[in-house]
């Protein structure tokens, strides 16, 4: 009788092939990055080597890129304009988000949190031109008529949506964050005669502070990036806010505003690629740094 | 006749629908080491966690009878949770020292309880020292006080588990197996620390281990399926039980 040890049956290839699979997968993700990153930086190149004043470019304010006469590249006003509506966004979400976080990881019980938490979830399935919308047709008016102000497309409307837009993934992370500290710790403080309260605020929070800071970095990569809903509530114009009342114009929103009228190749087109580099140069460190607090826990 | 610690009147309780414990009926003597034998799933850690209501924080408990501690029924709706678990310490199978500073850790539950009254640095090491000092465990841990108090060895965090209940001075100290998690040497020393707090606090200790009840307690009780069988002087319950049961368990027929 013939044995047929070494047989390699249809289970053999399928493995195989499932083995090939996932693999190609889980490379063509790092190819696709790599190659996006390489893609954004030739079409950037010729700017960067050819035009590009340093100092003119991080310590200007004139963004005229459209000036046939005398182009100027300077993005201070984009930076101030980003960063002070990802700064309101991190001052609404962070204590929406932890609040959130909190009752759900911690107080809330059965049906309750479960509802809560695909509330959550489903909050953040909300496309962010949905978001640029309740700014441009509630938001405005709103502020137009609380404040007395002549615009309401503004940093405070700009932030506002932008902080409750990244406050459900940012719940989420930190729900995650508050449920991975051991409840023996919670068990131990309760029965040495702490309240639910004393709990949270002396042993959970400090306990999970490395994940809860990953969480607000990630909003605040989120912020950051964010392009659609920043472009139609900020009122997109070129300035440094002294208010919240301010209108203002982000990095994202020029790219997506400003890249359909520009000629493949022209320095226009270069220095908005440029600033995609900077772009993905600033979320890539946010998103290691969270990287780098998450694994500070695990170490300790 | 000595003082009684902790009374419990036809106790029982129940996990939902499940009834853990049966009209238990048990007085502990206050300044003695009593121990609660008795085999797995038997309800040593249940009757043990009604005594400072840490079974409470499942929500789906329910409990019949009473339970004193100095002569003060704590079941009742008015009883102050807090001044209960200050009164009545409780430490864990596995040792869980929250993860701050030993030195944090030991003053944990003072903080809690002191309120308003002004406590300085000063006294705060003193407290420290004095309660790492009851443990036997000062001189190991002295120059590590701000370190994480989860970085100690298992020994270590027990001992310190116990020392954090100490400087609110608690009346009575329930320990649910506290040396399972420990190595033989580590087991040795925890019970020598132990066998050292008796008289200062009531200490009530739940143990599957038969040899360690002999050694380390003055007074136990066994208990079968949810049932408070004998108690008795740990000698004489050793030696001569009165039931049938407390002699097979204790001659390892069962559990
Ligand atoms: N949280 C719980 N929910 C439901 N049943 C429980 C719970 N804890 C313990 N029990 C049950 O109560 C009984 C007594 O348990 P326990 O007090 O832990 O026993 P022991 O400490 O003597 O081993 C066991 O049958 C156990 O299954
Ligand atoms: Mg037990």
């Amino acid at each position: 009788m013939q044995t047929d040890l070494d047989a390699r049956g249809f289970d053999w290839y399928m493995d195989r092939a499932v083995a090939v699979g996932v693999f190609v997968g889980g490379i063509s993700a790092i190819v696709f990055i790599i190659g996006i990153f390489l893609f954004v930086t030739r079409e950037g190149l010729s700017f960067v080597i050819g035009p590009m004043d340093l100092k003119e470019f991080f310590g200007s304010i004139a963004w005229r890129p459209t000036s046939i006469r005398n182009p100027t590249y300077g993005i201070l006003a984009l930076m101030a304009g980003t960063a002070s509506v990802t700064g309101l966004a991190m001052l609404v979400a962070v204590p929406f988000s932890l609040g959130a976080a909190i009752y759900i990881a911690e107080f809330a019980t059965g049906r309750t949190r479960e509802a809560l938490k695909v509330l959550v979830e489903l909050l953040a399935a909300i496309p962010s031109v949905v978001w640029g919308f309740i700014g441009l047709s509630i938001m405005n008016p709103l502020i137009i008529d609380l404040f007395d102000v002549p615009i309401g497309l503004t940093v405070l409307n700009a932030g506002v949506i932008l902080g409750l837009m990244a406050a459900p993934i940012m719940t989420t992370i930190a729900e995650d964050a508050l449920k991975a500290v051991p409840d023996s710790y919670r068990e131990a403080a309760e029965a040495m005669g702490a309240t639910r309260w004393q709990v949270v605020f002396q042993v959970v929070l400090p306990a999970a502070k490395n994940g809860l800071m990953a969480a607000i970095l990630l909003g605040v990569g989120r912020g950051f990036g964010e392009t659609m809903a920043v472009l139609m509530a900020s009122g997109h114009s070129i300035n440094i806010p002294t208010s919240p009342f301010d209108s203002v114009r982000a990095l994202t929103a020029t790219i997506a505003a400003e890249l359909g009228d520009t000629a493949v190749g022209s320095d226009h087109y270069g220095v908005l690629f440029t600033l995609g580099i900077f772009l993905f140069l600033v979320t890539f460190v946010i998103n290691l740094t969270a990287d780098l607090v998450v694994r500070g826990v695990r170490e300790q | 006749m000595a003082e009684i610690a902790v009374e419990t009147r036809k106790l029982s309780l129940w996990y939902g629908t499940f009834q853990a414990l049966f009209d238990v009926d048990f007085r502990v003597k206050k300044g003695m080491i009593t121990s609660l034998i008795g085999p797995s799933g038997c309800g040593k850690s249940t009757l043990l966690r009604t005594i400072n209501r840490v079974n409470e924080r499942l929500g789906y408990v329910r409990t019949r009878g009473t339970v004193e501690v100095m002569g003060e029924d704590i079941l009742g709706e008015h009883v102050e949770l807090a001044r209960l678990r200050k009164e009545v310490g409780m430490v864990f199978q596995r040792p869980n020292p929250l993860p701050l500073s030993v030195r944090d850790n030991v003053l944990f539950s003072h903080r809690l309880h002191r309120g308003d009254t002004s406590v300085t640095k000063a006294d705060e090491e003193d407290l420290v020292e004095d309660a790492l000092r009851q443990v036997l465990l000062w001189d190991d841990v002295k120059d590590r006080l701000d370190r994480k108090a989860t970085r100690l060895s298992l020994e270590e965090q027990q001992k310190l588990c116990i020392a954090r209940l100490l400087p609110v001075k608690p009346t009575v100290l329930l320990m649910d197996e506290p040396t399972s998690a420990l190595d033989p040497k580590a087991t040795k020393a925890l019970e020598e620390l132990i066998w050292g707090l008796r008289g200062a606090y009531t200490i009530l200790i739940v143990t599957h281990n038969m040899a360690q009840a002999r050694r380390a307690s003055e007074e136990c009780a066994f208990m079968l399926m949810g049932k408070m069988m004998e108690v008795g002087p740990t000698d004489g319950l050793f030696l001569a039980p009165r039931l049938p049961e407390t002699a097979d368990y204790i001659e390892g027929r069962y559990g």
